[in-house]
């Protein structure tokens, strides 16, 4: 018998769709095969800017998400208790009715009383012009929980933020530094870099607790105590300063280092920049011997020295900065046991770090002209990139110690340079060209203008005329004046508790705010689920758009079904998140590679539709008819500004322009034959130096990034931090209450600085952290057949100090106790981890009746969520006060900052707490799958 | 059948870089995705919705190790078949069912001839064969022999599903025969290990050892680096000051 | 190895079956006619059972036909060619002896010596397994034909053989238990060599949480009491007190006694063979790790 004959070319598909990747945020290109009309195959798009072929294990799961037994399946009204998950299916007729009766009035009375909050929204520009023209203040997404820290951070800083927006110069970095990890965003690229790295041999320094995944193959691993990152970079600071190791030119020029600080403590002005009539900062000048403008064009800023100005004495941001860092408190033996690294080891990484920075430095042959006008023969290269994500933003100091990165990477000279770290359009954008939040409600009418934006002082808050807040999620308010997007987990419990009002709708989209979502889900639920003396809810209507049987599904008086990710139009837009890359803006759009099988509508379109039924401006014209059929029609006809619309490509009635230009009938068409996605190249002298580069700063105004040059220098000095100081010290126009004054003066200090994130407790000393596992998102991944036998029991990693001090063996169970309660949970030995630190994979555990997934399900037995440990308040202080467990500056919450005790108790068959199944509002899933559509099988 | 065939030059496998694996199981899915709806029978996954058992061509493992010194390292490590060149699952198919490509040396099984007797999989040490319980045939690594040959897909496609995809470039596919090929060159550089070389199997896959992790110490190389230049404010002020004059 | 039921009936009752067999082709006992059937139906029923219980092993049992080409090189294909050749020389022996009263004494030698062949191909299934080191070990193939010579002698009725041969098997399986318990740490496989990281210590994490063919099939873990208990129990049942019996008066009860509990303990010795087997796979699922490495 001779080998079988086999067909080794057999049909791969009938046709090839490519759109664009929702398995996580990541945006990845990717080509759907269809076989007979039907996805038969997922794999990723070589042409992509972003995955350039590759896909994760999400992405190729996409067929299983596509396919998922818990996708809803038509438009649902609650007619159980809220929580069961009864319901009956109605027409969207009948489900815009019913929410238009429910809005229709707040619109004209007192639109506040919409609460509309996105979860994993990736049409937030559409969304929040939604609410915008409904007129409530109460819009945001999810960044309050996420990534506020980091964004906040890095725009006031340097007009750009870590996480998506920007990527290490992987051609060019010689060393690369990864503080914290979220591998929901940027996933493909930063693995796709690091490979790089590795194949041109350069160094990878992780910075996290845990040593997983990049950890894992980071050539060096800096295990530090969760929390304490901003002060571990303090000190590689205060050895950089110590040691001279700073680039004196790059301050010079691109920094606010040589700008001058009133440094009189009696004067109004003590530590503000000193301006000149115009509002520009001065400098300096050392030719001169003068103030001057720090952009002009023949100026020589100096960077040290003290003058008096109009008889106030005035010093540089340098000057400032040395005399902090330089403080013994910042030496590398004050810090090492808090960080939980040898002094020794923190000096040498500083040195390693200025090793690399300053003696492999280089140069690009590439001409360049700045924004002084000064051209230059070549680029200069500064081989060390940092780059940052959650894990140094969930905490109570996260926005501090983000600031503090930049701080580093500004005195290395390394942002913006070849080999350092690098913006993607349409960063870097000053926090001054962004918008500041709007807050101003007219009964009927649109509200005064987007809701989120960054505040420059305390006359930005979004505060009514009594001071009290004005939005439901208190932003932009003293307890938090920086909350640049919102505080979405503050939503529900102050709604329940009517505090600072009322409302009357809750409308969220794509968020289990009942389960994964929240801290303290136990108690989100009760809040969910409580009624008032007259027995009504607390909270009057619960609105929900969701593609799938999420824990949050049976809280909803109406559920509106949203598509999953390949029925649907969207646009990843630049007037959102957009999938630049450092070389090249880029943004995509989703389109129906298939056609939904049940009575389903892509949110934004329902969005639409409800909007012209509600005759929102914006969404109807003149006559009242509505503006757009579906979110297709808005993606290619809405115009923000005259001729920037949500895309990119191909517009111009010809499709000829890009950027700029009229709408384009054909333009979606143009996308669909370009796989999904628009691309401009940045032209090459533009590609680095780009908030100082004319060309660039040319080419952005062209393609319609800004409408005007935006030259800026970045800021060591955060001068609205000052502003907020200054308030608290009894300055400014609108002032703190009392009781916030202490924490508003300590903690929004103009320069970085580190805290501790919570009171030192004998009773809770682990720190306690969670993880995405690469191959999950949110709580979506355990919907998927073959996502959940990768990740379907999650159990806590204990290090081997604490695992042995506790007698565990294998098999053994835990109970975790924090302030806000307790869980039993399996745990697990792991060394690779700091000593004082346990963690589990995030958002594994699934409530019984939810995802369509069996009783059995080790989700619903094994798994856990250590959300039920952590609340949105901090336990009573002795001052009486339950202060937010939240960065005091952006309202980011702190659910890093979890600090747990643990005990040994024996095997459990099921994870505590258990709650009550819920009814589900779909069918359960095939007992067995033997997935394939191929006709020829 | 089961006999192997005479050796042929041509040894196609993987190279499996363990340095950078960052352990994504991008490529465990990607061979689910592709192997469920091409070659022999789909894949399944039996109560696929409650404690779910499915089958597998590759799976991701993760080890600790602790080193003597410095900190404990984790390695994640994926594993499918290594198309062995004495492969014992080969020569104890009874039926002739499991046999290797005389062509390029890729281990299949010919479900047609199956029986689903499993001694194939215990007769390999590395787990690299799975007895689909829905199909009830053995189900193994084909290296993608219906992409690496298909004529239906751009060049560049040609190669195995796992390796396409892999976003951190920790999988490359080639003949490990031809010395002069990359994946060769690789392992030749980088020490490419065979795993289990006890068991006589002689693989073809090799697995490239992680680097040595460091732990930077005060090398003298940093010396210049470390050395305290400015003890106080003024002294790196006034050396400032003097080095504007220079830039 | 899971001890699956199908298994450990085939390989016990099969031994059991050819062995009986191997007695009766070389005329052990002597028997014709109606006595005859009796036994031949025994061995039979036994031998044939015991291969198609192995059937119910198969998860495809329809491409089974196939199984007889593959002699070459696979031992279990050639069992089933061996497993034909014994069954179709008895039978034809038998049905001599039966219908025709004829003895053939060279196909019953035949035949005896093709039924000793199908145990020692059965035996080389598990002994050839390098995988497997507690089966690759030479004491496997004698273990399996020690049993089967010392349970055929038993159903045979012959008493004075069964004694020495049952002793004879008693010491081969303390040598296959024995030897196979260093086996697995003779054999060399170790964490280390089937990862090629020197110094790893531990699994992490499975590659799944979920539950697969391999951790089932082969990933099976016998407590150390549990199995010592086991042994103990399946060495007096199978061996010692058989024993005994065959040293008793011969009677019908204590020939019957002696079969029931010799087969008793043999099913749980062999239930012990493929429990307490360690399939290397094991290793990467982090079982079987050498006290230092669990350390």
């Amino acid at each position: 018998m001779g080998e079988p004959k086999l067909n080794l070319s057999p049909k791969v598909s009938d046709d090839v769709r490519q759109t664009t990747c929702y398995m996580c945020a990541c945006r990845c290109g990717i080509n759907v095969h269809l076989k007979d009309g039907k996805v038969a195959y997922i794999d990723g798009n070589r042409d992509h800017p972003v995955n350039r072929g590759v896909l994760c294990a999400k992405g190729s799961a996409g067929i299983m998400q596509h396919n998922s037994p818990a996708r809803l399946r038509a438009p649902l009204k609650r007619v159980g208790e809220r929580g069961e998950g009864k319901f009956e299916e109605i027409s969207w007729q009948e489900a815009y009715d019913i929410a238009a009766s429910w809005l229709a009035p707040l619109r004209e009375q007192a639109p506040e009383k919409l609460a509309f909050f996105t979860g994993r929204d990736q049409s937030q520009s559409f969304t929040s012009y939604w609410a915008q023209m409904f007129g409530t203040p109460n819009y945001a997404a999810h960044g309050g929980f996420c990534s506020v820290n980091m964004a906040a951070a890095g725009i006031y800083t340097l007009g750009g933020a870590f996480w998506e927006f920007g990527q290490p110069d992987w051609d060019h970095t010689k060393l690369f530094m990864l503080f914290g990890v979220a591998e929901d965003h940027d996933s493909n690229p930063i693995k796709m870099g690091i490979g790089q790295l590795k194949d041109r041999g350069a160094k990878v320094i992780g910075v996290n607790p845990i040593r997983t995944g990049y950890n894992a193959v980071a050539d060096e691993w800096v295990g530090i105590t969760p929390g304490t990152d901003g002060l571990f970079i303090l000190s590689l600071i205060h050895c950089l300063l110590k040691t001279g190791q700073i680039d004196l030119a790059y301050l010079r020029d691109f920094t606010d280092a040589p700008v001058l600080l009133n440094n009189d403590p009696e004067s109004p002005e003590y530590g503000l920049f000193l301006r000149d009539e115009h509002g520009k900062m001065l400098v300096w000048d050392r030719a001169q011997n003068a103030p001057r403008p720090f952009d002009a064009p023949d100026v020589s800023p100096d960077l040290t020295g003290t003058w008096d100005v109009d008889e106030v004495t005035h010093h540089t941001v340098f000057h400032a900065l040395v005399h902090k860092y330089m403080d013994a408190d910042y030496a590398p033996e004050a810090v090492a046991d808090r960080v939980g690294l040898s002094a020794a080891r923190i000096r040498a990484l500083a040195a390693e770090i200025a090793r690399v920075a300053f003696e492999e430095a280089f140069e690009l042959p590439i001409t360049w002209t700045d924004f002084r006008g000064r051209t230059h023969d070549k680029m200069q290269g500064r081989p060390v990139s940092f780059h940052a994500m959650r894990g140094i933003s969930a905490h109570a100091n996260g926005f501090q110690t983000c600031r503090a990165l930049h701080v580093l990477q500004m005195l290395l000279g390394s942002v913006e340079v070849p080999g350092g770290f690098r913006f993607k359009p349409p960063y870097p954008k000053p926090a001054t060209a962004h918008p500041k939040p709007h807050c101003k409600i007219t009964p009927g009418a649109p509200l005064d203008g987007p809701h989120l934006g960054f505040v420059h002082g305390p006359e930005d808050l979004c505060l009514r005329e009594d001071g009290s807040p004005a939005r439901i999620d208190k932003a932009f308010t003293w307890e938090n004046p920086m909350s640049a997007h919102g505080l979405m987990h503050m939503v529900i419990s102050n709604a329940h508790a009517g505090d600072p009002y009322k409302i009357d709708t809750l409308f969220l989209y794509m968020a289990n705010m009942s389960w994964n979502s929240s801290m303290d889900p136990g108690g989100v639920m009760d809040k969910l689920t409580d009624r008032d003396d007259t027995g009504a809810y607390v909270i009057p209507h619960i609105i929900y758009s969701d593609a799938y049987s999420s824990e949050m599904v049976a809280y909803a008086d109406l559920v509106l079904p949203d598509t999953t990710y390949l029925e649907r139009h969207d646009c990843i837009s630049l007037l959102d998140r957009p999938i630049c890359e450092a070389d090249a803006a880029a943004d995509a759009i989703r389109w129906p590679v298939v056609a939904p099988d049940r009575n389903v509508k892509g949110f934004q379109t329902a969005l639409i539709e409800l909007g012209a039924k509600l005759k929102l401006p914006g969404f109807v014209d003149d006559a009242g008819a509505a503006l757009y059929e579906d979110y297709a029609d808005y993606m290619v006809h809405h115009q923000r500004r005259p001729g920037v619309g949500p895309l990119m490509g191909w517009r111009g009635e010809n499709g000829d322009s890009q950027g700029r230009g009229d709408v384009n009938e054909n333009q979606l068409a143009r996308y669909i034959e370009n796989g999904g996605f628009s691309i401009a190249h940045i032209p090459e002298e533009a590609r680095y130096y780009k908030p100082w580069n004319r060309a660039y700063q040319d080419w952005a105004v062209e393609i319609g990034l800004y409408d005007a040059p935006t030259p800026y220098v970045f800021h060591f000095w955060c001068e609205p931090l000052r502003k907020f100081q200054r308030a608290a010290e009894g300055q400014e126009e609108r002032q703190p209450p009392a009781h916030l004054r202490d924490q508003i003066k300590n903690v929004m200090d103009p320069l970085p600085i580190w805290y501790p994130t919570s009171e030192a407790s004998e009773a809770f000393t682990v720190h306690a952290l969670t993880q995405r596992p690469m191959a999950m998102y949110h709580s979506w991944g355990s919907q998927n057949a073959w996502l959940r036998q990768i990740h379907g029991i999650n159990p806590l990693y204990v290090p081997t100090k604490l695992w042995h001090a506790h007698g565990f063996t294998e098999g053994d169970w835990a109970r975790v106790t924090s302030a806000n309660g307790d869980i039993v949970v399996p745990v697990a030995h792991m060394a690779a981890l700091n000593e004082h630190t346990v963690w589990t994979w995030n958002a594994i555990g699934k409530r019984k009746g939810a995802w369509a997934l069996d009783e059995t399900a080790p989700e619903a037995t094994k798994g856990f969520l250590l959300n039920h440990l952590i609340h949105e308040l901090h336990p009573p202080k002795d001052d009486g006060l339950r202060w937010s467990n939240s960065d005091p500056i952006t309202g980011q919450a702190a659910w890093f900052d979890l600090k747990v005790k643990i005990e040994r108790v024996a095997p459990q068959e099921i994870a505590l707490p258990v709650f009550t199944p819920q009814q589900a509002p779909v069918d359960p899933g095939p007992e067995r799958l033997a997935w394939t559509v191929g006709a020829s099988k | 059948m089961t006999d192997l065939p005479k050796i042929s030059d041509k040894k196609l496998g993987l190279v499996i870089d363990l340095d950078t694996c960052v352990g994504c199981h991008a490529c465990v899915i990607s061979c689910k995705g592709w192997n469920t709806e091409n070659y022999g029978a789909p894949l399944s996954d039996m109560d696929a919705y409650g404690l779910a058992e499915g089958t597998f061509l590759n799976r991701v493992h993760s080890y600790e190790r602790e080193p003597e010194h410095g900190a404990a390292q984790l390695i994640h490590f994926p594993k499918s078949c290594l198309h062995c060149e004495d492969a014992p699952c080969v020569t104890v198919c009874p039926t002739g069912a499991s046999y290797k490509r005389a062509e390029d040396g890729i281990v299949l099984v010919n479900e047609d001839a199956c029986m689903g007797c499993g001694l194939c999989a215990w007769a390999c040490p590395y787990g690299a064969r799975e007895l689909d319980p829905a199909a009830g045939v053995m189900k193994k690594c084909t290296l993608c022999v219906d992409r690496i040959y298909n004529e239906n897909l751009p060049e560049e496609d040609r190669e195995p599903a796992c390796v396409r995809t892999c976003p951190a470039g920790a999988r490359h596919f080639g003949d490990l025969g031809d010395e002069t090929s990359a994946v060769s060159q690789l392992v030749a550089d980088r020490g490419g290990l065979e795993l289990m070389p006890e068991q006589g199997t002689k693989p073809v896959n090799r697995y490239l050892p992680p680097r040595p992790k460091t732990e930077t110490t005060a090398v003298d190389v940093l010396a210049p680096f470390l050395e305290v230049k400015h003890a106080e404010p003024e002294g790196l002020l006034g050396w400032v000051d003097r080095m504007l004059e220079k830039i | 190895m899971h001890p699956a039921p199908s298994v450990i009936l085939f390989t016990v009752f099969s031994g059991l079956g050819f062995g009986l067999l191997a007695y009766l082709g070389v005329g052990l006992p002597d028997v014709s006619g109606f006595v005859a059937f009796g036994y031949f139906a025994i061995a039979f029923a036994l031998a044939v059972g015991g291969l198609l219980a192995a059937t119910f092993h198969l998860a495809n049992p329809k491409n089974a036909i196939k199984a007889f080409s593959q002699w070459r090189s696979s031992w279990l294909s050639r069992e089933g060619v061996a497993a034909i050749l014994a069954l179709t020389a008895m039978g034809t022996y038998a049905a001599g002896i039966i219908f025709l009263e004829i003895r053939i004494v060279a196909l019953g030698w035949l035949g005896a010596v093709l039924s000793l062949i199908t145990v020692f191909t059965t035996a080389m299934i598990y002994t050839q397994l390098r995988s497997i080191p507690r089966w690759n070990q030479v004491a496997t193939p004698f273990h399996f034909l020690s049993l089967s010579l010392a349970g055929g002698a038993l159903l045979a009725g012959q008493m004075e053989i069964a004694g020495p041969l049952l002793l004879l098997a008693a010491a081969v399986q303390l040598w296959a238990w024995s030897k196979g318990d260093k086996r697995f740490a003779e054999a060399g496989s170790t964490l280390e060599t089937a990862t090629g990281l020197p110094g790893a210590t531990r699994q992490f994490e499975p590659p799944h949480t979920g539950q697969n063919y391999l951790l089932k099939e082969m990933v099976h873990v016998v407590g150390r009491k549990h199995a010592l208990k086991l042994r103990m129990i399946a060495f007096f049942t199978a061996f010692a007190v058989p024993y005994v019996l065959t040293l008793l008066p011969t009677s019908y009860v204590t020939a019957i006694a002696a079969v029931l509990l010799h087969t008793g303990g043999v099913i749980v010795s062999r239930w012990l063979f493929f429990a307490q087997a360690e399939h290397v796979v094991g290793l990467y699922y982090g079982k079987h790790l050498i006290p230092s490495q669990a350390a």
